[in-house]
């Protein structure tokens, strides 16, 4: 929460010096309030007055990042509640949980799930971000080979060293060191031990309490002993605890700029049966976690996880758009009719949900038009009879299909004589106005 | 520092309803905070999930869900007994898709019947869903409602072109109303308006603002529901206050993911889970978002719903 000039003024010396290049101090104090320059253009700040206004500039949810590498993750930096008032910033982790008392066969297999898990989707990459290796042996030896192992065949894989143990988990960190692993974690007994060792080696640390309260008594001890990159547990196991216990930190984070539970968040889902399991990572990644651990990642799960994440972390402000191309519905053959709408992925969905419910395969060209709506487009220019016509002709469209008829959306009616001397020798078909009455259109001329 | 619970007191409240039967009613809404949140207020009724049945065979359903009601899906009477006395069902959703020009065409006295014979074979509360095709739904609905009188069901959907008949329906029978809309909350709240304006009570109506699935604009469901739940919570907007329905299954079970095979995208996993894990996901997404009543098609999707309903409530 940024101070006023007021509040600064009253941290500064106060003895008008001109040092500053301003001057009063009022005046270095409002310039400063304003975000115009730096406190240490004056000499003779306090240390004291550096560290609150220091403390009050920093962002409410520290972040940094999970993993090292091309594919580290930035968790945390999150400012709204709800994402409809501004963009969700950094999409949340999703880790595979293993227990070192695996096999090395099933450990290398649970591991190259993870590496190999990576699918593209409307022109994203998504992925499992991290691999976390739970201490179940009791044996420091095994809990270091099992995590060597893991990190060797996710070699791009954030690691999570779930273990409580200071001595086994420092083992293992020193072996993934240049991983920069995430130490998972420390609590009321073993907080000093972990901190120590995630300062020695330079790794953010979990913070694990039962509940909110608790857990900023933790995080203020932990950072007193010199942690900064923190991430909380809260304890929460069920559905309702996770989305109360994540609610209420970010609110005291963002709300009240509590400091303590000013950190991203760590929630562990696993339940044996892996739809359910799927259903309740959905609540922790709609619901501000930042890291999920997962107890199996199937490819249908992992789909629908990494879809949820993404539908969730656009830009609300951002009309989405989908890819300019040629879409075909329900394997059109080349007689299919051809439509053209814009790339407005609202307009994609309810046009081509539409074309799905005619049950009449179709081609729908989609043209790039910077994610706006038909009319809108039209309206600014952008989807005009030339800028249709090359779009056409471009997308090499003509070689698939038998017939030279376009439907034209029957909003932009008024283009197809336009459309029609530009295109050569096709023919210009005005479609409905309302895509609700594609069904019908379609099945008309069937 | 000491850490004091982050609490909000609402000044407005969600409006609640029942539907259904004697001892088989169902209460839908009633919260005074946002979704699931007991620390800071009560939800004193569970969200509740209604099966969806139609009139006709489902052959536009993909194979994953029409396997699930292979036996009895060629009777809507049978159906619902199963989804009741098999599945447990809390509700039932009838749609009499058969109506539709585009599939059978059948007439408002058909459809009647079918609501005759469906609310005589089960004793769960009833929503009696058109076709969404405009003009057929204003005569459909209609005659749905009058047989259905006494039934205490919900009717729907009201939309801005065919509200007027629906209503006017739902109010002689005294039956709940939804009221559809197209992800806007200026339209959602325009309907409802125009709705309490033929002196329908506001307390009978479900907002449904459109549902839309997982990776088909999910993100635009979600956002205009929980709008629609902090006008209603903390503008104590009086026509934003119904309860919210999610159509989740219609949207679900047409589109790619829930559709293709293994063979043809590999990296999609199995198709089975697929699918249901998609309605799934969609479904606890709004319940996050602030629905009250979810309308869905596959057993395990809901099964799987309502374990984590369990959990949050
Ligand atoms: S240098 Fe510091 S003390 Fe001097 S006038 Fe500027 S703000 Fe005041």
């Amino acid at each position: 929460m940024a101070l006023t000039g007021i509040q600064i003024f009253k941290l500064l010396p106060k003895t008008n010096c001109k040092k500053c290049g301003f001057p009063t101090c009022l005046a270095f104090a409002m310039k400063l309030a304003q975000g115009g320059v730096e406190l240490s253009a004056c000499p003779d700040v306090s240390e004291e007055a550096k560290k609150t206004l220091g403390e009050a500039s920093a962002p409410p949810i520290r972040t940094f990042d999970l993993g090292t590498g091309e594919k580290a993750v930035k968790i945390g930096g999150e400012t709204v509640l709800f994402r409809h008032e501004k963009k969700f910033v950094n999409p949340c982790a999703l880790a595979l949980n293993v227990k070192d008392s695996l096999s090395d066969g099933e450990l290398a297999e649970k591991a190259s799930e993870v590496a190999s898990s990576e699918i593209d989707r409307v022109g994203q990459k998504l992925r499992v971000d991290a691999v976390c290796v739970e201490y179940a042996s009791g044996d420091a030896a095994r809990y270091e080979a099992a995590v060597r192992l893991v990190a060797e065949k996710a070699p791009e894989a954030a690691v999570i060293l779930n273990c409580k143990d200071a001595a086994a988990a420092g083992a293992a960190v020193k072996a993934v060191e240049g991983r920069k692993p995430l130490l998972y974690g420390a609590d009321d007994g073993n907080a000093e031990a972990m901190a120590a060792v995630a300062k020695a080696h330079g790794v953010p640390l979990v913070a694990c309490a039962e509940g909110p309260g608790a857990l900023s008594a933790l995080t203020e001890k932990i950072r007193g002993l010199g942690v900064e990159d923190i991430v909380l547990d809260s304890g929460a196991k069920t559905a309702k605890e996770i989305i109360e216990h994540n609610t209420q930190i970010r609110r005291s984070a963002l709300k009240k700029n509590f400091k303590p539970l000013g950190y991203p968040v760590i929630n562990s889902v696993l339940r044996d049966d892996p739809l359910f399991e799927a259903s309740v990572a959905s609540v922790a990644i709609a619901k501000y976690a930042s890291i999920v651990i997962l107890g199996s990642i199937e490819k249908w799960k992992n789909l629908a996880l990494f879809t949820l994440r993404q539908n969730l972390y656009t830009d609300p402000q951002v009309p989405m758009q989908v890819e300019q191309k040629i879409y075909e519905i329900g394997e059109p053959g080349a007689d299919a009719p051809l439509m053209i709408t814009t790339n407005f992925s609202l307009t994609y969905f309810i046009v081509s949900g539409e074309i799905e419910n005619s049950r009449v395969p179709a081609r729908l060209a989609v043209m790039d038009c910077e994610g706006l709506s038909v009319l809108t487009a039209w309206a600014a220019g952008k989807f005009t009879a030339a800028k249709i016509a090359q779009f056409i002709k471009e997308s090499g469209v003509e070689n698939r299909i038998s017939h030279k008829e376009l439907i034209l959306p029957g909003q932009v009616a008024i283009l197809s004589g336009a459309l029609e001397d530009k295109l050569e020798g096709w023919k210009i078909t005005v479609g409905p106005r309302e895509a609700n009455a594609i069904p019908t259109f379609l099945k008309n001329r069937a | 520092m000491s850490y004091v619970i982050p609490k909000e007191s609402y000044t407005g409240k969600v409006l609640s309803f029942d539907f259904g039967k004697d001892d088989r009613a169902v209460t839908v809404g009633g919260e005074n905070t946002l979704p699931f949140l007991s620390f800071e207020g009560q939800q004193p009724s569970r969200p509740v999930i209604a099966c969806e049945i139609q009139d006709c065979p489902p052959d536009d359903w993909p194979d994953t869900v029409k396997e699930a009601y292979k036996d009895v899906s060629g009777d809507p009477v049978a159906w619902a007994r199963h989804c009741q006395d098999v599945l447990n069902a809390k509700a039932i959703a009838l749609r009499l898709l058969s109506t539709h020009p585009d599939r059978d065409d059948r007439s408002a006295e058909d459809a009647a019947g079918t609501v005759r014979d469906v609310l005589a074979a089960v004793d769960v509360p009833l929503v009696i869903l058109g076709s969404n095709h405009i003009e057929k739904d204003s005569t459909v609905l209609v005659a749905a409602a009058e047989a259905a009188s006494g039934y205490n069901c919900i009717i729907g959907k009201a939309q801005e072109g065919n509200y007027k008949t629906i209503v006017a329906a739902a109010l002689a029978h005294n039956h709940k109303l939804i009221a559809m809309s197209e992800l806007d909350i200026n339209l959602a709240k325009q309907l409802n308006i125009l709705i309490t304006q033929m002196g329908f009570s506001k307390e009978k109506l479900i907002t449904d603002p459109m549902c839309s699935a997982l990776g088909y604009g999910l993100e635009y469901t979600y956002s205009v529901m929980e709008r629609i739940r902090l006008a209603a919570l903390a503008q104590n907007d009086p026509t934003m206050q119904p309860p919210i329905l999610g159509d989740v299954g219609m949207y679900v079970w047409k589109i790619k993911e829930t559709v293709a095979p293994e063979a043809d995208v590999p990296e999609w996993g199995t198709l089975r889970e697929r699918g249901i894990a998609w309605e799934a996901i969609t479904a606890t997404a709004m319940l996050l978002a602030g629905t009250n009543l979810l309308i869905m098609r596959h057993p395990a999707a809901i099964e799987t719903v309502e374990k984590t309903i369990d959990e949050l409530v």
